[in-house]
């Protein structure tokens, strides 16, 4: 994407006519990039408001449950038990109607799509329907927030330890191919197909049911201890088992695809010419095998950040832990459409960003990939 | 042909996908003799069945082969009656139409650990005169406790540990286990005891039929859950739903992703545009958070809940890794003779590119298979299963639901995770080999 710096004067004029194409040819592409990714997004959060409403049924579901309430609500009034049947009737319906309306059901439900489409795009997440924040909020942005933290450790510390001591192990087992820890990850590797909330069930059975070690969902203790120190110790223990799990669940695919990813680089004629120069295995490994697998490694690595954010609905549901993953669950059982819009439009912006972002990435660590060429 | 075979040959080399095709034929079977034994529309009554199904199980038993594996013996369940001749049945006619009939079942007892509770369920033919009946419970140490005596209406259920008669008779407040040990202790006595009823009738042709039943704390193969219902039952019914789940799945997605990928690189233009459009869409949607939404909004019905994994799982990345295939194999020099003799469009695409992928496809097709399973059951623990079909997902729900693990019901969960595993595992471990099979640029490394 940029140009070199140190060009000889006398080239000055050429150089300025590529600096000008390449910058044109870099800011087309990012323009159409941009565009295309935008709607991708627009399209793609559309058909998830779609479905979160079923074309207005879930509006016929809340109708339902806010006559129910307003009929309670009347009914357990001493002074609306006096009045006359008409006029109780007339006031019934007159709440119903203005209950609608704080929620803007009198509005037509392909007008509200778009504007609920709209202010996502916005990234105006508004109210939620029927969950709160443990604040007491019913703002969408207020609840994910909240939760955001639980998902963050989890998957944090997860997917982080898995990253990186795959590599590691990958790296090392490339080295020694074909020793008896290579042939066991090459074994174990297919136990990955199993989801990691299954593992967690073997986990709680062994950690928490027979050994009664480990507590066996949640985040904290209840009620939470007091001090900071044993606070975080509570969450720790608490973090254990569904870590494990996640962990558990791809390590041995993980190092075994870096490995094969590795050993296919390292069986390139060049590694094998530096070997043949006698370069020390540490300066092979960094600059002919490791800098070629960057993009992907650096890819991988972006995926992993969005995996973050998003959670880990059917681990956090059997744990309990109380993240976004969880909350989504939640929200869908409660047919509460402006967190399943506001989750899905975050997920949707950062996978558009990254996948954006990543065309730069790939044209700055490899030099034979060119922005728009 | 001989392809094939060295294919296969090259397969056998692996023990792993040995014993996978083992498990996957044995799966298979399992499946067949499921559907056969148990047909549908009775697998389903007997599951959504209630008491008046199961009324003869006990509630959270164990399985009964636990006893050879533990130092406690658990009493096992059993149900026994008069109309199969297991409860002896003798009629005196006496005189004016007055009649004895003696009833008793001899039943050996060796265990340490006290059954839930014991049945009797009678049943009487009489037009105005009740037949009376009297039950009395021999013991081994030629004890007689006398249970109590009552007349029969048309059905008549006693429950032996709710009588307050009995409890204040034998001195407890626990009925089963002081009937099933010496008096003032709590050592179980092991041996033959013998229940006999006496019954009187007092009309010509009317008559008693008794059943037996004692809830004992295991039950057959596999154990009962919290509806007492047999989990042999969900378990043989689960072969057939998980295998058919995941293949028609891992089928249908695999499938229809190359035959749009052929499409897409056969004709480009347009059409390979909206394609690559659609997958991009579809990667941003939020795949198990729309399943949910269908589940939980349209129909948990297994059927809808395939259609729309389905769909979701076709415009995948694989449909772009196919792609990049196709347009290489395009060039080829087969695929130009092909067009040079005038073949047309759909013809190059399903009978020249299309088979030329099948290595390809088989490994991922089989690597897919446990993802499918695996969805079921996720989705079924969450609380979406099918509502109405028997599957492992569903145990495994029901037992965390109600709290099994921190009750200490492990076979209600280890059951199903188990078979769980071995499918998954079984296709997972036959795919890799596969992979390595069919793809050689693995093979050496």
């Amino acid at each position: 994407m940029s140009v070199t710096a140190q060009v000889p004067v006398e080239k000055l004029t050429v150089k300025k006519s590529i600096a000008n194409s390449s910058v044109l040819r870099v800011l087309r592409f990012s323009l159409k990039r941009l565009l295309t990714l935008f709607v991708t997004v627009v399209i793609g959060i559309y058909l998830t408001i779609l479905i979160a409403n079923m074309g207005g049924f879930v509006d016929e579901i809340i109708k339902g449950q806010i006559r129910d309430t307003v009929t309670q609500r009347v009914a357990n009034n001493p002074n609306a038990l006096q009045m006359e049947p008409e006029l109780r009737k007339k006031l019934i319906e007159d709440q119903i109607a203005l209950e609608e309306k704080r929620r803007g059901l009198n509005t037509p439900i392909a007008v509200r799509n778009f504007r609920y489409l709209s202010n996502a795009l916005q990234l105006d997440l508004g109210r939620a329907i029927n969950l709160t924040s443990d604040s007491g909020s019913k703002q969408v942005r207020l609840i994910l927030l909240e939760r955001l933290p639980a998902t963050l450790l989890l998957m944090g510390t997860s997917q982080l330890f898995l990253f990186f001591s795959s590599i590691f192990i990958a790296l090392s087992l490339s080295r020694k191919y074909g020793s008896f820890w290579d042939k066991l990850v090459i074994a174990l590797s297919p136990t990955s197909a199993v989801p990691p909330w299954f593992y967690g069930i073997f986990l709680i059975l062994i950690f928490s049911a027979a050994l009664k070690i480990l507590p066996f969902g949640g985040m904290v203790d209840s009620p939470p201890p007091p001090n900071t120190f044993d606070y975080s110790m509570s969450v720790l223990k608490h973090l254990t088992l569904p870590c494990l799990a996640l962990i558990l669940s791809s390590f041995f695919l993980s190092v075994y695809n870096y490995r094969t990813f590795f050993l296919i680089y390292s069986s390139e004629d060049y590694v094998d010419m530096a070997k043949a120069k006698g370069l020390p295995a540490r300066d092979i490994e960094r600059t002919y095998i490791l800098r070629p697998t960057l993009p992907t490694i650096i890819t991988n690595f972006s995926l992993l950040i969005i995996t973050l954010w998003t959670g880990a609905l059917f681990t956090e549901t059997v744990f309990l832990w109380p993240g976004l993953g969880r909350t989504l669950f939640q929200a869908i059982g409660q047919y509460d459409t402006p967190i399943i819009v506001g989750s899905s439009i975050i997920f949707a912006y950062m996978l558009a960003m990254t996948v954006f972002l990543l065309d730069f990435v790939y044209a700055l660590v490899d030099p034979r990939v060119k922005i728009g060429g | 042909m001989n392809n094939l075979r060295s294919s296969l040959s090259k397969l056998f080399q692996y023990p792993s996908a040995v014993a996978g095709i083992f498990v996957v034929l044995a799966l298979i079977v399992v499946a067949a003799y499921a559907m056969i034994t148990i047909p549908y529309s009775e697998a389903i009554r007997l599951w959504r069945g209630g008491e008046e199904v199961w009324y003869q199980n006990p509630r959270f038993a164990a399985p009964a082969w636990i006893n050879y594996f533990s130092n406690q013996k658990y009493s096992e369940s059993f149900a026994v009656n008069t109309t199969d001749g297991q409860v002896t049945k003798t009629v005196t006619p006496g005189s004016e139409g007055v009649s004895t009939i003696d009833m008793s079942y001899e039943f050996d007892y060796s265990y340490d650990v006290y059954p839930q509770e014991l049945i009797l369920y009678l049943k009487a033919a009489y037009n105005e005169k009740q037949p009376f009946v009297s039950v009395e419970l021999l013991t081994p140490d030629n004890r007689t406790i006398r249970i109590g005596n009552f007349s029969v209406g048309n059905e008549f259920t006693y429950r032996f540990s709710q009588d307050e008669k009995l409890r204040t008779k034998l001195r407890t407040e626990e009925v089963i286990p002081a009937l099933f040990s010496l008096p003032d202790s709590n050592q179980p006595l092991k041996g033959k005891y013998t229940l006999i009823i006496q019954g009187t009738t007092f009309e010509p042709d009317s008559d008693l039929s008794v059943e037996f039943v004692s809830h004992g704390q295991v039950f057959g193969w596999a154990g009962t859950d919290h509806a007492r219902r047999d989990l042999v039952l969900p378990l043989l019914w689960g072969v057939p739903v998980a295998l058919a789940f995941g293949l028609i799945a891992s089928m249908g997605t695999s499938i229809l992703t190359m035959i749009i990928a052929a499409v897409g690189a056969w004709y480009t233009g347009w059409v390979d545009e909206l394609i690559q459009r659609i997958t991009e869409v579809n990667l941003v949607l939020p795949f198990y958070a729309l399943l949910i939404m269908i589940g939980t909004f349209y129909s948990r019905s297994i059927w809808v809940i395939l259609g729309a994994t389905i769909i979701l799982s076709i415009f995948t990345g694989s449909i772009k890794a196919y792609r990049a295939i196709f347009i290489q194999v395009k060039e080829s020099m087969y695929i130009e003779a092909a067009k040079a003799y005038g073949a047309s469009s759909p013809r190059i695409i399903f009978l020249y590119l299309i088979p030329r992928m099948i290595p390809l496809l088989i490994p991922s097709l089989v690597q897919s298979v446990p993802a499918f399973v695996f969805l079921e059951a996720s989705l079924a623990v969450i609380g979406l299963g099918d509502p109405v079909l028997p599957t492992w997902g569903k145990i495994i729900q029901d037992a965390n639901s109600n709290g099994a693990l921190y009750k200490g019901y492990y076979y209600w969960v280890l059951e199903p995770a188990m078979l769980l595993m071995i499918t998954g595992l079984a296709f997972a471990f036959l795919g890799f080999a596969l992979d390595r099979v069919f793809n050689p640029k693995l093979r050496d490394v």
